[in-house]
């Protein structure tokens, strides 16, 4: 099945009335309109994508190559570039943009994005375990506890203290509740990872429009 | 607030919110779906909260209803609220009004608020 996607920037979350006027939580998303900036091809590439350009750069910032690379689409270069994949590839067209549009409301979408990044964390934060008594001299405040079975090593996957935060997720299956095409924005229900301002990219839901 | 967000929500604000805060009591207009009908049921009692801004903001009225406490919070914007009549002005103390909770009949009343100010 061909999937559609767009790059936009979290602006943050707020509550929009629905037609029947209930109140939902949503996520706006802003996608100023991206540019196709390379058709990927079997023949060239080995596999077809079409590749999204995302926000101007500015031109000082921008080295020869980056600069070569968005002649070629006829556009300036581009902040954040990003492939699709399993798109239907006669829709797409060097140097075309592609806009809020590209989905209308009751869509269902698969989000991505980075999330926040907390840092070192311990386990209590990271994992969501449970800490010990703070008092009675039990000397296990908050601790990761044992370390499995004495074999001179520790299993894989063991929930230990480390860095929090900072991954590449997808949310699946949320809900595009309004389109607004004059202010490029995407109202989706729910929260959708990553930080206010950080990209997200917004694609067809893979298992809601399975069939 | 994000200067997009305010965009986006400023149409669905309404602009036929009567004045009132905690204290108040209030007569709310509230639409109800019945199978395939829509009524107005009517909800009156103090206000015993305001809370939030923009778009989410809410207000809880609580009225007794056969001796039983109910409280009911509606979003300020919502378009299922026909109308919202102010009936009375009271002058309370403090924005919200859980200490109302434990009390009932006399020790509940709120004194009229002077509006000649």
């Amino acid at each position: 099945m061909a999937r559609k996607g767009i790059l936009g920037k979290k602006v943050g979350m707020t509550q929009i009335f629905t037609d029947n006027g209930e109140l939902v939580p949503v996520t706006v998303v802003e996608a100023t309109p991206n540019v196709v900036m390379q058709l990927k091809t079997v023949e060239n590439d080995g596999y077809e994508a079409v590749q999204l350009g995302f926000e101007d750069r500015r031109e000082v910032l921008s080295n020869k190559p980056a600069k070569g690379h968005a002649e070629k689409a006829n556009t300036t270069p581009k902040h954040y570039i990003r492939e699709f994949r399993d798109v239907e590839m006669g829709d797409y067209e060097l140097g075309a943009q592609v806009t809020v549009d590209t989905f209308n409301s009751g869509d269902v979408v698969d989000v991505t994005g980075t999330t926040k990044g907390h840092g070192m964390q311990g386990n209590i934060k990271r994992f969501g375990q449970a800490r010990g008594p703070e008092t009675h001299g039990s000397r296990y405040h908050r601790v990761a506890g044992s370390m499995g079975a004495i074999i001179n090593r520790v299993f894989k996957g063991k929930m230990l203290p480390g860095v929090m935060g900072n991954n590449r997720v997808t949310t699946q299956n949320l809900e595009i509740v309004k389109v607004d095409t004059e202010r490029n924005a995407i109202m989706i229900k729910g929260n959708v990872p990553g930080a206010n301002k950080s990209l997200v990219k917004i694609q067809t839901a893979i298992k809601a429009n399975q069939k | 607030m994000n200067e997009l967000i305010q965009d986006i929500t400023k149409e669905q604000l309404r602009s036929d919110i009567p004045d009132f805060r905690s204290g108040d009591t209030v007569r709310v207009h509230a639409k109800v779906v019945e199978g395939s009908r829509e009524r107005i049921q009517l909800f009156e009692g103090v206000v015993i909260k305001r809370h939030g801004s923009g778009i989410s903001a809410t207000y809880t009225v609580r009225k007794m209803s056969n001796g039983v406490g109910v409280e009911r919070t509606f979003p300020l914007n919502t378009p299922r609220v026909e109308q919202i009549e102010v009936i009375r002005h009271g002058r309370v103390r403090r924005s919200k009004l859980y200490y109302l909770r434990a009390r009932t009949g006399k020790a509940a009343r709120i004194k009229e608020r002077r509006r000649d100010i």
